[in-house]
């Protein structure tokens, strides 16, 4: 038997929606995939090996060739800038990243402070609309910070836009949509191409026919 | 603990070992193809190497001379070596044929698992512009890989000329150009797709630009891309790529390792035609690269097509697996009063090949320890004569 592809999952919100896209293109995943703690699941009757990491992680997993491929949110490739083919729009947790603050508010003129899990791509869109701001990484509800007085602004996700209102905090600036995407890494491109191919085929079929619905 | 500084490695003894066998059976293949080896400095002038190298800026160790030159630890072997050539060797019209192994340094700014300062095998040949120098070059790398015992792997070849060509020829602007293939150097198919999708072009010009992206495969893929491309760069680009294809066949080399992958583009901005990769198993990164250079002598002030090929040395064991078991040892214990006897059993030992340390036995705390550590242990202790094996 060839040894698995080897596939990094995220853990978390993208993970139902991606283990149901690949069901649909007719892969046969075990029930248990879905609530199980394991960090890795074979599946020997597709010869996959599927590892579950952090979303921020897969990209890394994915460029050092541990993982073959990997499906990642955009805004996880744009933070992490790694050397990896980004294959497919698998059209799924769309998104946006958005600037956001407390309504009716305007950035310190100093030192405008910019609060956020994603320190790089926040730096290049502030750098590109002229603007020198300072950026403090926060891992997790961001929302925090200009509420208790942190930074003046936010970059994250936006997905409903419910958290923003609950919170109080209203977008000021749209940055870019975000889909999940499919990464390859190079060396498994081109050494495991026919499995990588089908793969890829089978996926896209199946986006194609939602497209057309 | 002493801190290294971030991405530098210590080569510990089985290691050093595993990479000097390896080593040496790499540059055996390549002295066989009648290749020199030189050296080069470690140090550069920013100026000349440090601005030539493909290297991004940001990767290269930087230092200043007494007169505050700026120099630069070398990060590739590829523009030394032009250096080289164009100033002392390059003198009559005949190609000329060089090889090192050197170390090469580029600075990590992100992460542990990389090393900064690294090991490259390679060759260059240079003042050669025929095919039948990038075939050589792509055969010799095949067999120094064999040498090494290296079992599973595959390479990967495309054509810069016929990259630059295909973009050209359909987008007409080099402004239009660079925004898409940006994307291709991202590898960045998504975003690739999307900026298609948006340019203003007829249906037909649409389509070539994305069937480009599955130009990989075998002999035929020649045939396909012909389909994309039809001036006469383009074409000729091609007859190359079918030409080294032939002439590989010849050498025995082609369709088992090697692949056509038009995709294919470098972060080495100084390749011209055709450039090739070479990937293992189990390594997440290519073990080889190389290409074909024609402009990079003239930074030089000489006109020389060239090509050549780098192996990473680090990745290579990686992809081997296997770290070499230290060789076996033997030991000789004595005591003062047997020096001269230790000394000449050392010397026969040694004569017949056997590895042989000569141990004071006043220097060894634990006896069992010495004994782990040796194949044998032979004690010349107290009086002449009494000699005990372990």
């Amino acid at each position: 038997m060839k040894e698995p592809l080897t596939i990094a999952m995220p853990k978390g919100r993208i993970f139902e929606e991606a283990a149901s896209l690949l069901r649909e293109a007719g892969f046969k995943l075990p029930p248990e995939f879905d609530d199980s703690r394991k960090l890795i699941i074979d599946v020997e009757e597709e010869n996959f090996r599927f590892i579950l990491a952090k979303p921020m992680d897969v990209p890394t997993y994915v460029e050092h060739g541990v993982a073959d491929l990997g499906i990642a949110g955009k805004d996880v490739m744009l933070e992490e800038d790694r050397d990896v083919y980004e294959l497919l729009d698998l059209h799924i947790s769309k998104c946006h990243l958005a600037v956001a603050g407390l309504p009716n508010t305007k950035m310190n003129d100093v030192a405008p402070k910019i609060a956020t899990k994603y320190p790089h791509v926040a730096a290049a869109y502030f750098r590109k609309q002229g603007e020198q701001v300072e950026i403090i990484k926060l891992n997790g509800s961001i929302e925090l910070a200009p509420m208790i007085g942190l930074a003046d602004r936010i970059v994250d996700i936006v997905s409903t836009g419910r958290t923003l209102v609950e919170n109080g905090l209203v977008e000021y600036e749209h940055i870019v949509d975000i889909t999940s995407r499919l990464i390859v890494n190079p060396v498994s491109y081109r050494m495991k191409d026919e499995r990588i191919s089908e793969l890829v085929d089978r996926i896209a079929d199946v986006l194609k026919k939602e497209t057309i619905v | 603990m002493f801190e290294k500084p971030l991405g530098m490695r210590d080569t510990l003894p089985d290691l050093f070992e595993t990479k000097h066998k390896t080593r040496t059976l790499i540059g055996d293949e390549i002295r066989k193809w009648g290749y020199q080896f030189i050296e080069t400095p470690a140090l550069e002038y920013y100026e000349t190497v440090g601005v030539a190298s493909a290297i991004l800026d940001q990767q290269l160790f930087k230092l200043l001379d007494q007169q505050g030159h700026t120099l630069v630890l070398r990060p590739d072997m590829t523009s030394p070596i032009a250096r080289v050539a164009a100033s002392k060797l390059l003198q009559e019209d005949m190609p000329i044929r060089l090889a090192y192994s050197a170390n090469v340094y580029r600075s990590q700014q992100r992460e542990g698992g990389r090393p900064a300062e690294f090991e490259q095998i390679g060759v260059e040949c240079i003042g050669d512009s025929t095919i039948s120098a990038d075939s050589e070059g792509i055969a010799l790398l095949i067999h120094s890989l064999h040498e090494t015992g290296l079992e599973s792997f595959q390479l990967s070849v495309g054509h810069i000329g016929f990259v630059k060509e295909f973009f050209i020829d359909i987008l007409g602007t080099e402004e239009r150009v660079n925004a898409l293939t940006t994307f291709l150097y991202e590898k960045n198919y998504v975003g690739y797709r999307e900026h298609v999708k948006q340019l203003t072009l007829s249906s037909i010009d649409k389509q070539r630009l994305l069937d480009f992206l599955s130009l990989r495969g075998g002999e035929e893929v020649i045939e396909a891309a012909s389909r994309l491309l039809e001036n006469d760069k383009g074409k000729k680009a091609l007859a190359e790529l079918k030409q080294l294809w032939e002439t590989l066949s010849d050498y025995g080399e082609s369709g088992k390792r090697v692949k056509f992958d038009l995709t294919l583009v470098s972060h080495m901005t100084y390749y011209t035609g055709i450039v090739f990769e070479v990937y293992a198993d189990h390594v997440g990164f290519p073990i080889a690269s190389g290409g074909r250079y024609d402009l990079l002598l003239q930074k030089f002030g000489k006109e020389a097509g060239a090509t050549g090929f780098a192996i990473r040395l680090d990745r290579l064991l990686e992809a081997l697996g296997k770290i070499e078991s230290r060789e076996p040892v033997q030991c000789i214990l004595f005591s003062a009063e047997r020096r001269k006897e230790a000394f000449l059993l050392a010397v026969e030992k040694r004569k017949e090949g056997i590895k042989v340390v000569l141990q004071d036995i006043n220097g060894v705390n634990n006896l069992d320890a010495c004994s782990d550590l040796y194949e044998s242990v032979t004690l010349l202790v107290g009086k002449a004569g009494k000699e005990s094996s372990q």
